[in-house]
């Protein structure tokens, strides 16, 4: 069974993302998209819990989301992987189910 | 006058995921229209509001970053950013909007509106105000 | 209430603002201001420029406050007063010059 969890709070306003990693299974795909995108990038306080995430599973961030907040490519953190919206329908569709955290 | 205030304006969400960034600026454009001494702090996820380079193209919502650009004409002049926050966001000065205001007192020089300071000297500074309002 | 601009067809607010402010062109100004029964001149070109310029940049249309001020850093203290702008524009500078100039009501005006 492989699951797509999604993220779309800021990390510094919830735990979701936390929590989000600390239950996936491995080999489960994570895409931050909304106010989740500011868990990609570099040097912030939760950059840990997404490079513990990058060792075992998927992670992808939504593109334009980051675009509207001003963060391109070169803040984020190495491995994660930026998606669109049709990548967004395609990983719904290939994962058996999807967990939103909200 | 007495009926002058001192506002402060505490900006702590981040844009676009909710509307708390928008309805924010909109209140203290309305507020500063009445001849109030209006002071902004950006902390936690507030300070993305005020990150350089915002498109929001492709969500189709307005990007109002540009507009934190004009608060110097509404005469705010003093907007604190908080050390801490931006630490724990590994992000630094550069990665802000560059506001300014232009000091009527010195021949419209322009100068810097962006104060970055530390949480100690923040709270003295909301310590001196009369009102404060959250978002 | 639509309005009808160079064979075109725009939709309007109850109050008369653009719906769309990408439809505007500068013959929208021309129309609405005849229905205010009002002849445009350069004076008031002049400021409908400058709001459409400061709205290009700021993405608001500014305070009449902010607007006299900047109206007079840019074209002189002579035009940058109350009793100027209103005479150009009785309906009130801010409602009435941004209303032409295809943009919102400013922020705050009510």
């Amino acid at each position: 069974m492989s699951t797509l969890h999604t993220v779309n709070k800021s990390p510094f306003e919830k735990n979701s993302l936390e929590t989000c990693v600390r239950l996936a299974a491995k080999g489960s795909t994570v895409l931050m998209y909304e106010d989740g995108v500011y868990g990609a990038m570099k040097g912030t306080a939760v950059a840990d819990t997404v490079k513990t995430a990058l060792k075992t599973m998927q992670v992808c961030v939504m593109g334009p989301d980051l675009k509207a907040r001003g963060i391109d490519a070169a803040k984020l953190l190495d491995g994660i992987k930026v998606v669109d919206y049709s990548d967004f329908v395609k990983l719904s569709v290939e994962n058996d189910k999807v967990q939103a955290w909200l | 006058m007495s009926d002058i205030k001192k506002f402060m304006y505490i900006n702590r969400r981040a844009p676009y995921g909710t509307v708390y960034a928008w309805e924010s600026l909109e209140v203290v454009l309305i507020g500063a229209a009445f001849d109030q001494l209006v002071s902004l702090a950006f902390i936690d996820d507030g300070i993305y509001q005020i990150m350089k380079g915002q498109d929001t193209s492709q969500l189709g919502i307005k990007n109002f970053s540009p507009t934190y650009g004009a608060l110097g004409d509404y005469g705010i002049t003093n907007i604190y950013v908080e050390k801490e926050s931006l630490e724990e966001r590994g992000l630094t000065l550069d990665d802000l909007i560059p506001l300014k205001y232009e000091d009527e007192n010195d021949n419209y020089a322009e100068k810097d509106s962006i104060k970055v300071v530390t949480a100690s000297e923040l709270a003295k500074i909301l310590e001196e105000q009369e009102v404060l309002l959250d978002f | 209430m639509p309005i009808e601009v160079n064979g075109k067809t725009m939709e309007t607010d109850e109050e008369g603002y653009l719906a769309d402010l990408n439809q505007w062109e500068p013959a929208v100004a021309d129309v609405m201001a005849k229905l205010d029964d009002c002849q445009l001149t350069d004076s008031h070109w002049e400021v409908i420029n400058f709001l459409r310029e400061y709205y290009e940049e700021y993405q608001i249309a500014p305070a009449v406050r902010v607007l006299t001020k900047a109206i007079g850093k840019k074209l002189g203290p002579d035009k940058g007063n109350s009793k100027y702008l209103y005479e150009l524009f009785p309906y009130g500078p801010g409602k009435q010059a941004c209303k032409y100039a295809g943009l919102p009501k400013p922020t705050g005006c009510v």
